[in-house]
């Protein structure tokens, strides 16, 4: 019987979304958002600008408050309770903007994010080894940073205590190519650990590389689910999904690259 | 050692070092330095106001929270020994009881107002504060019968903190380097020695792991919420350990002046005072208030008296000694503080120190 549940506890999905609906303000934004994490897995939310990704990582987190539908994190229902909270039960939360807290050291930073107890040395060695940008400047204000290391810092925020859940909302933003290969390493480290992942993320190259199921969303709902390398290969869907394929798009770097 | 005791947040520039030295070896042997009953009152307000505007900083320099109820603190702290004092005796016990129960009312006060006010916007919590902290000013000047009024109290301090009170008549035959050993003597030592430690109390409190929450919390409240700190509990515990120190640093006042009052301990421009000290010593840095609270008490005392030696001096010049005169002293402390602003917008600790 015991076993019977266990097994039924490792199936179920870490995170559950359903119908979730969000308001800023007037505006209606997430309109009935059902997504299932599976756990053990990486999971790309794509979709155009504005369609609500980010919109809907910040209620998982609870910093809009959804008002209507669930969010299960563990089979909890978490919609209600404080950010704090929902960061605590085991949810590791990479921000768009990074969030990082400039007057602090990057050590500083790190201890904050590490309210289990003091740093794990292994899981340190690993940091290390993944960015290492971040054992030179341990010492440094992270506000001198460049955005690479900023975005380096405020993901290894995240890893420096094994979390159930990592959520992370565009962890290539913005970053010159040598860094994204660096940073694409530093998730597949992650993934290659076991780690449950929901990204968003707007390098399509990055999210077929990386992901392992993939939800689209368009106008504030998910309109297709399915696994990643079925939209990788479908370049009509993905048109259709998001306004461009992986062919086109490919096309456009090199002739940016040409010119 | 001195590491330790700094909580290892050390100055970091020899120059602030060096300022910062001479202020403490100034203000620990001022009586000796400077003997005289208004250079030694200084001494006594730059240390009160040390940990005053220390305390301010922790809850605005830290958290980023902008309370003007900090002299409402202030004001409980020093009513509480005036009244223990007047009601139980010239006693040490009054003085400590007063004292305790001070800082636990500033401490229950600031936790109601935290509570009911700190999830709100910062402006409306500004604005909760300054009304709660006039209310109780108004029913201070009202409840005369216990609180004095606008006369405020005056109270009898132990004997042994008297000027009547002598001691080392033996070993040292009453002086050591001309200055009597007496009470006054003795209270501005327990003056300083207690400002000293809520001092050092305040720079561990924020260079723990507490103080870092805030900095946290000040610079992203939503980030410090998401990776698992509860923000409101955090901003309630520094509005309550903030009014807690402001407390027992009003108990020196009243113990020193041997006086409370409305204006000394509950005035507005008081409050004025401690943010412009705040922010021309260093927001953030705990040192801006060592800083800052000596270059204001010097200048706001000793000021005029420069500025009728210097037109004394310079004869009957038209337009300068006019400008010069005594008179206009509070035009040129202005005008100091505006330069000092200008010139360092980030205060002058953190003009001169270095970054870790």
């Amino acid at each position: 019987m015991a076993d019977q549940i266990d097994h039924l506890i490792e199936d179920a999905p870490i995170l559950r979304l359903d119908a979730v609906h969000t308001d800023i303000r007037q505006y209606h934004i997430l309109n009935g958002v059902d997504l299932v994490v599976p756990r053990g897995q990486v999971t790309m939310l794509l979709g155009r600008n504005g369609v609500g990704k980010t919109t809907t990582l910040r209620s998982i987190m609870g910093h809009w408050r959804i008002h209507r539908g669930s969010i299960t994190f563990n089979g909890a229902d978490i919609s209600t309770q404080p950010t704090a909270d929902i960061a605590r039960a085991g949810i590791g939360y990479v921000p768009e903007d990074m969030g990082i807290f400039s007057d602090l050291t990057v050590e500083e930073n790190m201890q904050l994010a590490a309210f289990s107890g003091p740093m794990s040395a292994t899981r340190l060695g690993w940091i290390f080894a993944t960015f290492p940008p971040l054992k030179t400047l341990w010492h440094t204000e992270a506000g001198h940073l460049s955005g690479g290391q900023k975005q380096m810092l405020s993901v290894a925020r995240a890893m420096i205590e094994e979390r159930e859940l990592y959520i992370i909302d565009e962890p290539t933003k913005g970053l010159a190519p040598a860094i994204v290969a660096t940073m694409v390493r530093a998730l597949q480290d992650l993934k290659d650990q076991g780690a449950s992942i929901l990204m968003v993320e707007q390098n399509f190259a990055v999210a077929a590389a990386l992901g392992d199921t993939a939800h689209v969303m368009v106008d504030g709902a998910v309109k297709w689910s399915g696994p990643m390398r079925a939209l990788a290969e479908d370049l009509d869907l993905q048109r259709s999904l998001m306004g461009f394929s992986l062919q086109t798009a490919a096309r456009d770097q090199s002739a940016t690259k040409s010119s | 050692m001195i590491q330790k005791i700094l909580s290892y947040d050390t100055p970091r520039s020899i120059a602030l070092s060096m300022l910062l030295l001479c202020i403490f070896a100034g203000l620990a042997l001022a009586p000796f330095l400077f003997p005289g009953v208004r250079t030694v009152d200084t001494a006594a307000r730059i240390c009160i106001f040390i940990v005053l505007v220390a305390s301010y900083d922790l809850l605005l320099g830290y958290g980023g929270i902008v309370s003007f109820a900090h002299t409402m603190f202030f004001g409980v702290g020093a009513y509480s020994v005036a009244l223990t004092s007047l009601h139980l005796g010239r006693g040490f016990d009054a003085l400590i009881l007063g004292a305790a129960i001070g800082a636990v009312l500033a401490t229950c006060l600031a936790a109601a107002i935290g509570l009911f006010s700190l999830r709100v916007r910062a402006i409306f919590f500004a604005m909760i504060t300054l009304a709660v902290a006039s209310a109780l000013a108004v029913l201070v000047s009202q409840f005369s019968d216990l609180t004095g009024g606008e006369d405020g109290l005056t109270f009898k301090l132990p004997r042994e903190l008297g000027p009547a009170f002598k001691f080392g008549q033996t070993l040292f035959d009453g002086t050591v380097f001309g200055v009597k050993l007496n009470g006054k003597l003795l209270t501005y030592y327990l003056v300083f020695g207690t400002s000293l430690v809520l001092f050092l109390i305040t720079l561990r409190l924020v260079n723990a792991p507490f103080g870092r929450v805030l900095q946290a919390i000040r610079e992203n409240e939503f980030r410090a919420e998401a990776i698992g700190y509860r923000v409101v509990h955090y901003k309630i515990a520094a509005t309550c350990l903030s009014a807690a120190i402001a407390s027992c640093a009003g108990a020196l006042y009243a113990i020193w002046l041997r006086y409370v009052g409305p204006s000394t301990t509950l005035s507005l421009e008081l409050m004025i005072d401690i943010l412009l000290i705040l922010v021309i010593g260093g927001m953030g840095t705990i040192y801006g208030a060592v800083i800052g609270a000596t270059l204001f008490l010097l200048t706001e005392n000793y000021l005029q008296a420069a500025m009728g030696r210097l037109t004394s001096g310079i004869g009957d010049i038209p337009v300068v000694s006019a400008l010069l005169s005594p008179d206009r002293w509070l035009l040129w402390m202005g005008i100091l503080f505006i330069v000092s602003v200008y010139c360092f917008p980030k205060g002058i600790v953190g003009h001169f120190r270095k970054d870790p």
